[in-house]
């Protein structure tokens, strides 16, 4: 009764008092949310596909490599497992195919050489200034954590949901829908010299030109050459690649939430049994050392 | 205390250490025939799960200082060698981050279990002054934590929080200057927070220490607010309060696991993944969950100094709760205004964590405001005055009596009771 009364006189005062809030949230909503996509590595038991995460490199090698590094990994990186399911000998030849800056050799000079397993994937520009001049001033950021360092805004009551279910794929959605949103600008809007319009790019000028269009990079799988799944695929890549142990992480969760589940429910009838004396016998109390302890 | 048996070692070396340094004896008395209500709820458990918890942060961080690299250039890529090269480090840093969340989630149930029940009420006040200089601890520990992988928010709240000092008049700039060790945020202000961070959960772990050592001279309150008067009303610690303990530790694992394994990353945020740039101020400018309410406060005053000293008004009050709470009564149970006007309190607090995520604009701020004032309303006016007016509930005479549902009730102004005690 108690219970009830000031609940209910809690969540009228919560409730009055949320109005206004929800009304500036309602006026604030113009940004677009990217469309959710289904992903191989979402949910409790989710993996990496590795014939994704292929395309996606090739993506990544072909186009993305121009103008964004990936410098937080290295070519053995390929080769892990969990990952893109490259073998050593593919990674090895992988990475034989960029240059990397080595040195100083006995003459003090720095040389390039072919990339090894042990390299990081070198940088497509010397330094960030390097990288404005050439681009009209834009800076690609380095792609190795773009998947976790983008998000959009979920908003209540969603943030609560994703807790349950799980869903922590909004950079990758975000990706997709970046590399799916360039549009013609809406009547007067009016873009910046050297930008273009891309629906889900918060304030919808981005530096970016269309960097994806159909047909542009060959699949030998049969998979279709749209924009839609270039997105997709390379995606995933950059999933993996700010995630690269999410297979593992996954696999041991498993088996830490079964043993858990196993020792706390042994834990609860422990207690239950050792409780249950105290509550069906209240005058027998006496405090006695566990050595001592028998079921009565 | 009653209950206590003499500790008599069978063991010839602890008989000879007990006759030198009694540690064993002192182990015995604390942690297994100490005795504690026998209607302690499962609020209760979270003092060992704040303890648990503390272990482990000290533990993972331990490991973590080992493959970090204080230093602006190389802070962010050595946490991500952390994440990609170290043997399980992906665990250790996702254990450490959202462990650091769960401690948060832990002393909170913790205050509010105090708050509820009264705990802090006489003879418990140092108990629960030096709770609240653990918060505070806490608080101070968790955001230095989140400066060191230098990504954008970590720089960001760093030289937010630092400036507020900058509010007081005459003393603020050269304070801040002193923070930061130099005129911005940078590489000492990096070194000395590792410094801390590293330093303040042994801080943490002394004052546990003295906050275990007043409970133990105090004894537990427990959900009647009567003080146990006879054995009946007690249960050795060990083994019925080390198994509940153990059982709900088991339960706020599953939930810590829960995040740690297949949702690290939801309770951060995604711009803390872009390595610092002092150059490029994010949108928003968002602390951790854990001190939104706070934050929200802070916003919610128009004058920035006005506005730092609710801040740290409103966790220094907590300290005075004791003499700011009049009432007699102990527990919210039999105090059916407090115990309405406490619950509105709480989700006060969870209203003003939301509106801390919330950008500082329209219906926000206006909201913002009449929380902060309801905060400082409850702790200020309103608990002084319930006390003197309210008419409580009749206690019973001992936690046995409560219990078992039975007996003659105690309190000079209350009526006779028409029911249960529940």
């Amino acid at each position: 009764m108690n219970l009830h009364r000031s609940t209910i006189l809690a969540l009228a005062v919560a409730a009055s008092l949320s109005a206004p809030c929800l009304r500036a949230a309602l006026a604030q909503e113009q940004e677009v949310p990217p469309p959710p996509q289904r992903w191989s590595f979402a949910g409790p038991f989710g993996l990496y596909d590795p014939g994704q995460l292929q395309r996606g490199f090739k993506i990544y090698r072909e186009v993305c490599s121009t103008c964004h590094g990936l410098k937080l990994l290295a070519f053995r990186n390929l080769a892990d497992p969990g990952g893109a399911g490259f073998s050593e000998a593919q990674a090895e030849a992988i990475a034989a195919g960029f240059q990397v800056t080595d040195g100083p050799n006995d003459q003090g000079q720095m040389f390039q050489r072919p990339g090894r397993l042990a390299d990081r994937f070198p940088p497509p520009f010397p330094n960030d200034q390097a990288a404005r001049a050439a681009l009209g001033g834009a800076l690609p950021p380095d792609m190795s954590d773009l998947a976790k360092a983008r998000s959009y805004e979920r908003g209540f009551p969603w943030f609560i949901f994703d807790a349950i279910t799980q869903y922590q794929e909004e950079g990758p959605d975000y990706i997709h829908a970046i590399l799916n949103g360039y549009e013609n600008p809406p009547a007067g809007f009016t873009l910046p010299p050297g930008a273009e319009y891309n629906k889900y790019f918060p304030g919808h000028a981005i530096g970016m030109p269309k960097p994806l269009s159909d047909g542009q990079v060959e699949y030998t799988d049969g998979t279709p050459t749209t924009v839609d799944q270039y997105g997709r695929d390379v995606a995933a890549f950059l999933a993996w690649a700010s995630e690269p142990k999410l297979d593992e992480r996954k696999r041991l969760g498993f088996q830490v939430f079964v043993y858990l589940i196993v020792l706390t429910g042994l834990l609860y009838f422990t207690k239950k049994r050792i409780w249950h004396e105290v509550k069906h016998q209240p005058e027998l109390t006496e405090p006695r050392p566990p050595t001592e302890y028998r079921r009565s | 205390m009653s209950g206590h048996s003499i500790y008599e070692p069978q063991n010839s070396i602890i008989q000879w250490l007990e006759r030198r340094l009694p540690v064993a004896s002192l182990v015995y008395s604390s942690f297994i025939v100490y005795p504690t209500p026998r209607n302690l709820n499962y609020w209760w458990t979270f003092g060992a799960i704040l303890s648990f918890m503390l272990g482990v942060q000290i533990i993972t961080g331990i490991v973590l200082a080992m493959h970090y690299t204080p230093h602006v250039d190389f802070a962010f890529d050595s946490v991500e060698t952390i994440m990609r090269d170290v043997n399980y480090g992906w665990l250790l840093r996702y254990l450490h981050a959202n462990g650091a969340s769960f401690f948060f989630v832990a002393v909170y149930a913790h205050i509010a279990r105090g708050m509820y029940y009264g705990s802090y009420k006489e003879p418990r006040e140092v108990l629960w002054i030096l709770g609240v200089i653990l918060f505070l601890l806490m608080v101070v520990t968790g955001f230095m934590g989140y400066v060191l992988p230098w990504g954008q928010m970590s720089f960001w709240a760093a030289t937010v929080i630092t400036n507020l000092f900058s509010a007081f008049p005459i003393v603020g700039d050269p304070i801040v200057t002193w923070l930061w060790g130099g005129y911005a945020v940078g590489n000492p202000t990096l070194n000395r927070f590792y410094s801390l961070h590293y330093l303040l959960p042994f801080v943490i772990a002394g004052v546990v220490v003295l906050h275990v050592w007043a409970l133990h001279v105090v004894g537990q309150n427990n959900p009647t607010g009567v003080e146990p008067k006879t054995e009946k009303d007690t249960v050795a610690f060990t083994p019925y309060a080390t198994l509940k303990d153990a059982f709900f530790i088991g339960v706020f694992c599953l939930f810590l696991v829960w995040f740690v394994f297949y949702i690290p990353n939801y309770l951060g945020h995604s711009d803390n993944y872009i390595p610092a740039n002092p150059s490029q101020t994010p949108t928003h400018i968002v602390p951790e969950w854990y001190y939104l309410p706070f934050y929200a406060i802070l916003r919610a005053i128009p004058s920035k100094l006005f506005g730092v000293i609710a801040l740290g008004g409103s966790i220094v009050l907590l300290a005075f709760l004791p003499w700011l709470d009049t009432s007699r009564v102990r527990s919210a149970n039999y105090r059916p205004l407090y115990r309405q006007f406490l619950l509105i309190f709480f989700l006060v607090v969870i209203g003003l964590g939301y509106l801390g995520s919330k950008p500082p604009e329209g219906g926000y701020v206006i909201a913002g405001r009449i929380l902060t004032v309801y905060y400082f309303a409850f702790l200020l006016i309103i608990l002084p005055l319930l006390g003197l007016f309210e008419k409580t509930k009749p206690l019973p005479n001992s936690i046995s009596e409560a219990v078992l549902r039975v007996g003659v009730p105690l309190g000079a102004s209350a009526p006779p009771p028409s029911g249960g005690w529940a």
